[in-house]
C-alpha cells in the first residue's frame, strides 16, 4: 500500500493475458469455418460485446460507489445519453436509406413531418464531433450535477435519489417526440460505422474488440485513480467525511471528479453498446436499469473494480440464459439475489474468493457508521 | 469565499491573539448553544475550556472550524487577519486549525501511514493528489510521526484496528504533520488508561509554544496536569477565567458544577 | 312583427288551459287552419302559422313541422295542404295531419310549400320548443340545452310557457339561459339591452359563447354591442377565477394522491430512515387487495352490498401490507438498519419479486376496479368546473388518513415509544422499551398505510403490477421535498407539488410539466438538502 503502483508482476501479467486471451481468442474462434467444432457462433460476438460494456458500466459504478461511497442512480442514463449521442451519428450516416429518404432528416422526423434538422442535431454527421459528445454529454451532465449536489453536501441516501430522479426525469423527457430523439421508438435501422456495413463479421469482430480494450484501458483508469493519493482520499471522504474537510480537503471537488470520470466511462460503455445492440431508445433510461448495475457491482465486490466487472458478465450471463429459457423466473432471481448479497454475501464474488483463498487483503469494506441517514 | 477575501484590517484590538471570539452567538431552533461568547486566546498559549454538558464547548468548536455558522459575533484568527465566519472547513483547516473530535475520528479503512500520508500538508488540489508521489523527505517526515506518537511497526495496520487510545494519538499525530497553528482538541484523554492519559499530557505540554492549543476537558486530573489557564464555559457564555485552582474555588462555578 | 307574434301568444294563451305537459289532441279544427296557413304565399304568415303549431303540444305537430322542413309538404290543385312522397315520376299523398292516403298526384297537380332560412330557424326553434312540454325529463332537458345553444327569438313564448311550468331545478336554471340566449337575437333593442344586462351575471361557458356569438354577428347596434363586450368581460373575468379554482382543486387532487402514495413513506424513511424501495409495491398490494374483495363481494354476496367493498378493502389491505411489512421487517430490513444503501438494494429486489408474484398470480393486464355507485360521476359547481366524486373522495380520505396518523404518534403509547426509538435508541431501550418490536410495528404502520392508499388509488387509476413503480419516485420526492421526518412537510410538500404540476400542464404538457417539477426539486434540494420543513440543531446533523 505504501507503494503506489497500479499492479505488482502478477498483477500485470493476468491483466494483459486475460486481455490478450479475450482479444485475440474471441475473435479467432469466430473465424474458425463454421464446422469445426471449436468455432464460435456468430450472434455470440455481439452478446460478448455486450458483456464488455456492461462491465464497462459496472466498473463505473463501482468507482464511485465502491470507493467514493456515492451510490448513483443515474450511470444507466449516462450510458443512455452516450449511447444516444453514438445513436445519432449512426442515423446520420443512413443518408437516403432510410424508408423516406431523406438525406439529411432522419427518418422519424421525416414521419413527424419536421422540415428541418434541430441545431442539436449538427455536427453528429462527423465521427469526431460525435465521438467528443459521447465523453461531453454525460461528463458536463455529470459535472454540473455533481457540482450542486456535492457543494450543497447532499449525501448517501439522498443523492440516490436525486440521482433517480434525475434518470426519471430523461426518462419521461425521451419518451416525448418533441425532444427530437426518436421519442418511443428511439434509434434503429443503423447502416453504418465509419463508412463500414455494421452488418458483417468484421464489424462484430471490431466492435468486440474496441468494447474489450475500452475496458481494458477504464480499468487502468480506474485503477491508476484507487491506487493515487487521490483513491486513498476517497476512501478517506466515503467513511468519514467532516474529517477530511478538516483536513483542509475540499471534499466536493473530490467527489465531483470521480464522479464525472465516472459517467463519462458509462458514457463510452453506451456508444460502444448501441452499435452492437442496433437500437437505442428511452428504456435505455428506465430507473430500474441504474439500480440493476449497482447489483452487479455487489455480486462482483464493491470497491474492488475487477469484481464490478466479474459481476456484470455474471449477472448478465445469467439474465441472457433465464430470460430465454424460463423467462417467468428472471425476476425472482434478479430479486433473490438482491436480498442475498446484501444481506448474506456483502463482499461479493471477490470477497468470498478472497476468504476461501485465506488472503487476508480486505477489501477497502464500508464503514458503516457514517452513512447513517438523519432521522 | 476565498481566503484573501477573508483578510480584515489588522488593529490594536487583536494584536497577539490567534483567535479571537466576540459576541459569538448559535441558536438552535431557539435554544442558544452559544450566548454572546467571548474570549481570546493567545499565541503559543495552552487553555483548557471546561463546562458542564450543553456549556457549549462542541458547538464552540464547530463555530472556529467552520462546520457551524454563528448567528451573530465575531470569530477572528491570526492577529485578526482572518474572519473565520466567512470561510469553509477546508479553507480553515488550510489556514492551520486542526481539530481533533470527542469521538476519535480517523480513517479507519486506511493504513496508519495513509492516514498521515493525507493529513500531512500539501498543496490540496485535486489533480495534485490524483498525481502526487510521495519523495523520500515526505515519506521520512511521516516515518518519524509515527514514532512520535508510538505508532512504530504498525504504519501497514488499519487504522479502524488500532486502540482506542492509539487512535487518539494517530489523529492527534495527522493534526500535528497537518501543520497545524492552532489545535482544538476535543476531548483527547476520554476513554484512555491512566498510563496512556499521563503521556498524552505531556504530549500536550510539549506542543505549546510551538502551537497554541486548546483543550476541551472533562477530566480534572488531567487538566490540573497542564498546568494552563482554564476557561469555564456555561450556558454558552464564559462564567469564569483563570488557574485551575482559581476557578475551582469560583462561587459560580461550585454551584454550577455541584448544584445540579 | 305583431302580426307574426300574435297567433303565438294565442297559442300560448290556449296552451295555459291545456296544460304544458299533456299531450293532448288539440283542436282538430284549429290545427287543421294552422297547417292550412303554411301553404300561405307569404312567408311571414307561414312563420305565424308555425308559431301557432309550435305552442300546440300535439305529437302530430313535430311531423307536420318536420315535413315541411323537409319539403314535403305541398299545395294541392284545392289549395288544400297535403303532404306528398315521390313514387317514380308520380306523387303519393297523404292527410298532413291523420296521414292517410289520398291519393296519387303528378308534379303539375301540386306546389311545394317553399321555406327560406328564416321559416326554417323558426321551424328548428318550434321543433325544439315543443320537446319542452314532453313527459320525459331528459327530452326536456335536452330541448333546454338545445335552446340555450341555439337560441332564437321565436322561441321565447315557448320557453316562458314551459318554464311557468317547470319543476326541475336543472331544467329551469337551462331554460332561464336559454330564454335570455333567445331575448338576446330578439329584433327590439331594449329587449336585447335587458337580456344582456341580465346574462352579465352568469358564470357560465355557454352564455359566454351565445354573447360572443351576438358579439361576432355583423350589424350590430353599438349601443348593443357596448353593453355585450362589457358582459363577456365580466363573464370571462369569472370563468378565468373559475379556471384557477378548478386548477387549484385538481392540482389539491393530484397533491392528494401525491399524499396518500407518501405517507407511508414519511413513516418508514422519514421517521425510520429507512429506504423502502418496495414501497410502491405495497401500494400495488393494496390495489389488488381491493380487487379481490370486489371479487368476493360480487361473486359471494347480495348484489346490494356492492357498494360497501371498498369500505371493506380498506381494513383488509391495511392488514395484508401491515403484516407483509412486518415480516419484511423482521426477515431483511433489521439486518441492514446501519447501512441504509444496502436496504434501498435489498427492499429493491423485494419489490421485483413481489411485482413478478402479483404478475404470476393475478397475470400481467390490468385489472378491472370499479368505483362503487356513492364514487361514480360527480357535480357541476359553477361555471363548467366539473368535480367527480372519487377524487372528492380520495382528498377527504388522504385528510383522514393524516389526520388519525397524526393523533396515533401524538396520543398513543405506540406513537410515544416510537417517537422515542426515533429520537434516541439507545435510551429508548433502557427505559424498557422493547425497541425491536416498534421498529416492526412502525414498518408495518408504514406499509399498511401504504396498502390503504391503494385502495384509494384503484379508483382512478389502472390495477396492474407495475402500479407501484409509477409512484415510487414521486413519493420520494414528496419526502424528500418537504422534509424527512415531518408529517406537516409531507402534506406541504405533496400539496405545492400537485398544485405546481398542474399549474404547468396548461403551459408545458403534462410530462414536460413533470420533467421540469423533478428538475426544480433536484435543484430545491441543492439549496435545502432537508427539505422544506427540516429538523434543525446538533441532532439531525449526526
Amino acid at each position: 500500500m505504501t507503494k503506489t503502483r497500479l499492479f505488482d508482476r502478477n498483477g500485470w501479467i493476468a491483466f494483459l493475458g486475460v486481455g490478450l486471451i479475450l482479444i485475440v481468442g474471441v475473435p479467432f474462434l469466430n473465424i474458425l469455418p463454421s464446422d469445426s467444432p471449436a468455432h464460435l457462433a456468430d450472434y455470440l460476438v455481439p452478446l460478448f460485446g455486450k458483456y464488455a460494456c456492461y462491465a464497462l458500466l459496472a466498473l463505473a459504478l463501482d468507482l464511485v460507489w465502491g470507493y467514493a461511497g456515492i451510490l448513483s442512480l443515474g450511470h444507466g442514463a449516462f450510458f443512455a445519453l452516450g449511447g444516444y449521442a453514438m445513436g445519432m451519428y449512426l442515423m446520420r450516416q443512413i443518408g437516403t436509406r432510410g424508408v423516406y429518404q431523406n438525406p439529411i432528416l432522419p427518418d422519424f422526423m421525416v414521419f413527424l413531418n419536421w422540415k428541418e434538422l434541430p441545431w442539436y442535431w449538427y455536427g453528429f454527421d462527423h465521427f469526431a464531433f460525435a465521438a467528443l459528445m459521447i465523453v461531453l454529454v454525460p461528463g458536463v451532465l455529470a459535472f454540473v450535477f455533481g457540482w450542486l449536489a456535492f457543494r450543497s453536501r447532499v449525501t448517501g441516501v439522498y443523492l440516490s435519489i436525486i440521482t433517480q430522479a434525475l434518470t426519471y426525469a430523461l426518462w419521461l423527457a425521451f419518451f416525448r417526440n418533441d425532444m427530437g430523439f426518436g421519442g418511443n421508438n428511439g434509434m434503429t435501422d443503423f447502416k453504418d460505422l465509419l463508412g463500414m456495413p455494421l452488418q458483417s463479421g468484421a464489424m462484430h469482430r471490431g466492435l468486440y474488440i474496441a468494447s474489450v480494450i475500452a475496458l481494458g484501458l477504464g480499468f487502468l483508469v480506474c485503477r491508476y485513480v484507487v491506487t493515487s493519493k487521490l483513491g486513498r482520499l476517497l476512501l478517506a471522504v466515503r467513511d468519514a467525511q467532516s474529517r477530511v474537510r478538516f483536513l483542509g480537503y475540499n471534499v466536493a471537488h473530490a467527489q465531483v471528479f470521480v464522479f464525472t470520470l465516472s459517467a463519462v466511462l458509462a458514457g463510452i460503455a453506451g456508444a460502444l453498446y448501441v452499435p452492437q445492440v442496433g437500437i437505442i431508445n428511452p428504456s435505455e433510461f428506465s430507473p430500474a436499469n441504474s439500480i440493476e448495475i449497482a447489483i452487479w457491482v455487489a455480486v462482483g465486490g464493491r470497491g474492488t473494480l475487477v469484481g464490478a466487472a466479474i459481476g456484470a458478465v455474471a449477472i448478465n450471463f445469467a439474465k441472457t440464459y433465464l430470460t430465454g429459457s424460463v423467462p417467468e423466473a428472471w425476476l425472482y432471481f434478479l430479486g433473490a439475489i438482491f436480498i442475498l448479497v446484501t444481506l448474506v454475501f456483502p463482499k461479493g464474488i471477490v470477497g468470498l474468493a478472497g476468504e476461501w483463498r485465506g488472503v487476508h487483503r480486505r477489501p477497502p469494506a464500508e464503514n458503516l457508521a457514517d452513512e447513517k441517514v438523519a432521522p | 469565499m476565498t481566503v484573501e477575501a477573508s483578510r480584515a484590517t489588522v488593529s490594536a484590538e487583536f494584536s497577539a491573539s490567534i483567535l479571537y471570539l466576540d459576541g459569538v452567538t448559535v441558536s438552535f431552533d431557539g435554544f442558544k448553544a452559544l450566548n454572546a461568547l467571548s474570549f481570546v486566546i493567545d499565541r503559543g498559549e495552552l487553555r483548557c475550556i471546561i463546562g458542564p454538558n450543553g456549556a457549549g464547548k462542541t458547538t464552540m468548536m464547530d463555530v472556529v472550524t467552520g462546520k457551524t455558522r454563528p448567528d451573530d459575533g465575531k470569530v477572528m484568527f491570526d492577529d485578526g487577519k482572518y474572519d473565520l465566519t466567512r470561510l469553509d472547513e477546508a479553507a480553515i483547516a488550510n489556514l492551520g486549525i486542526g481539530r481533533k473530535f470527542q469521538k476519535p475520528t480517523v480513517f479507519e479503512n486506511l493504513p496508519v501511514f495513509a492516514n498521515l500520508e493525507l493529513a500531512r500538508k500539501t498543496v490540496r488540489g485535486i489533480t495534485r493528489t490524483l498525481f502526487a508521489r510521495l519523495d523520500a523527505a515526505a515519506r521520512d517526515e511521516i516515518d518519524a510521526m509515527i514514532s512520535r506518537i508510538g505508532l512504530s511497526g504498525r504504519e501497514q495496520v488499519l487504522a479502524g484496528a488500532l486502540s482506542h487510545g492509539q487512535k487518539q494519538w494517530l489523529e492527534i499525530g495527522m493534526l500535528l504533520i497537518q501543520d497545524a497553528r492552532l489545535l482544538l482538541l476535543d476531548e483527547p484523554v476520554a476513554g484512555m488508561t491512566d498510563r496512556e492519559t499521563e503521556a498524552t499530557a505531556e504530549l500536550v505540554r510539549s506542543l505549546a509554544g510551538d502551537h497554541t492549543v486548546v483543550v476541551v476537558e472533562h477530566d480534572m486530573e488531567f487538566v490540573r496536569s497542564l498546568a494552563s489557564r482554564v476557561t469555564v464555559l456555561h450556558d454558552g457564555s464564559v462564567l469564569a477565567d483563570g488557574s485551575i485552582d482559581f476557578v475551582q474555588n469560583h462561587q459560580d462555578v461550585i454551584d454550577v458544577y455541584l448544584g445540579r | 312583427m305583431i302580426r307574426r307574434l300574435r297567433p303565438i301568444l294565442v297559442a300560448l294563451v290556449a296552451l295555459t288551459f291545456a296544460g304544458p305537459m299533456a299531450f293532448a289532441a288539440a283542436d282538430d279544427a284549429k290545427l287543421s287552419a294552422s297547417v292550412q296557413q303554411l301553404g300561405a304565399d307569404d312567408f311571414d304568415a307561414k312563420i305565424a302559422a308555425v308559431g301557432e303549431l309550435a305552442a300546440t303540444p300535439d305529437p302530430r305537430v313535430v311531423k307536420i313541422l318536420k315535413a315541411l322542413e323537409g319539403g314535403e309538404l305541398y299545395v294541392a290543385k284545392d289549395k288544400k295542404v297535403v303532404r306528398a312522397e315521390p313514387d317514380g315520376d308520380s306523387f303519393t299523398i297523404f292527410e298532413p295531419l291523420g296521414g292517410e292516403k289520398i291519393g296519387t298526384a303528378t308534379s303539375d297537380d301540386i306546389d311545394q310549400i317553399v321555406v327560406n332560412n328564416r321559416v326554417r330557424g323558426v321551424i328548428d326553434a318550434a321543433l325544439g320548443a315543443l320537446n319542452l312540454f314532453s313527459g320525459r325529463r331528459a327530452d326536456r332537458l335536452a330541448a333546454a340545452l338545445d335552446l340555450v345553444k341555439h337560441p332564437s327569438a321565436a322561441s321565447v313564448p315557448a320557453l316562458q310557457k314551459a318554464m311557468a311550468a317547470e319543476t326541475d331545478s336543472e331544467i329551469r336554471q337551462d331554460m332561464t339561459l336559454a330564454l335570455a340566449g333567445a331575448r338576446l337575437n330578439s329584433p327590439d333593442k331594449k329587449a336585447q339591452l335587458d337580456a344582456i344586462a341580465e346574462l352579465a351575471g352568469s358564470t357560465d361557458p355557454a352564455i359566454f359563447n351565445v354573447l360572443s356569438a351576438l358579439r361576432d354577428s355583423p350589424d350590430l347596434d353599438p349601443e348593443v354591442r357596448k353593453a355585450d363586450e362589457h358582459a363577456i368581460g365580466a363573464i370571462s373575468q369569472r370563468l378565468q377565477l373559475v379556471r384557477i379554482g378548478m386548477t387549484l382543486f385538481e392540482g389539491l387532487s393530484l397533491g392528494s394522491i401525491l399524499l396518500l402514495a407518501a405517507i407511508g413513506l414519511s413513516i418508514t424513511f422519514g421517521v425510520m430512515g429507512v429506504i423502502n424501495m418496495a414501497h410502491g409495491e405495497m401500494i400495488m398490494l393494496g390495489a389488488y387487495a381491493t380487487y379481490v374483495v370486489q371479487q368476493i363481494f360480487v361473486g359471494y354476496l347480495p348484489p346490494g352490498w356492492l357498494d360497501v367493498y371498498l369500505v371493506a378493502s380498506l381494513p383488509v389491505a391495511f392488514l395484508v401490507t401491515g403484516a407483509l411489512g412486518i415480516a419484511l421487517e423482521r426477515s431483511v430490513i433489521r439486518f441492514l438498519y446501519a447501512r441504509p444503501l444496502e436496504t434501498l438494494l435489498a427492499t429493491w429486489g423485494v419489490s421485483l419479486i413481489l411485482q413478478q408474484l402479483v404478475r404470476t398470480i393475478f397475470g400481467a393486464p390490468n385489472k378491472a376496479v370499479a368505483n362503487p355507485s356513492w364514487m361514480t360521476g360527480g357535480f357541476e359547481l359553477i361555471g363548467g368546473a366539473f368535480i367527480t366524486y372519487n377524487r372528492l373522495a380520495i382528498l377527504v380520505f388522504c385528510f383522514v388518513v393524516l389526520g388519525v396518523l397524526g393523533l396515533v404518534l401524538k396520543r398513543t403509547s405506540f406513537g410515544l415509544h416510537m417517537r422515542a426509538v426515533t429520537q434516541n435508541r439507545d435510551m429508548a431501550a433502557a427505559m424498557g422499551i422493547p425497541t425491536a418490536r416498534i421498529d416492526a410495528l412502525t414498518f408495518g404502520l408504514g406499509s399498511g398505510i401504504a396498502g390503504m392508499a391503494g385502495v384509494a388509488l384503484s379508483q382512478i387509476g389502472n390495477v396492474s403490477p407495475n402500479l407501484g413503480t409509477i409512484y415510487i419516485v414521486d413519493s420520494f420526492m414528496v419526502v424528500v421535498f418537504g422534509g424527512v421526518g415531518s408529517l406537516f412537510g409531507t402534506l406541504a410538500g405533496a400539496m405545492s407539488l400537485g398544485i405546481v404540476n398542474k399549474l404547468l400542464e396548461p403551459v408545458s404538457g403534462a410530462v414536460l410539466g413533470k420533467v421540469v417539477v423533478l428538475i426544480a426539486i433536484i435543484l430545491f434540494i441543492q439549496r435545502r438538502p432537508r427539505g422544506l420543513f427540516a429538523l434543525r440543531g446538533r441532532a439531525a446533523e449526526n
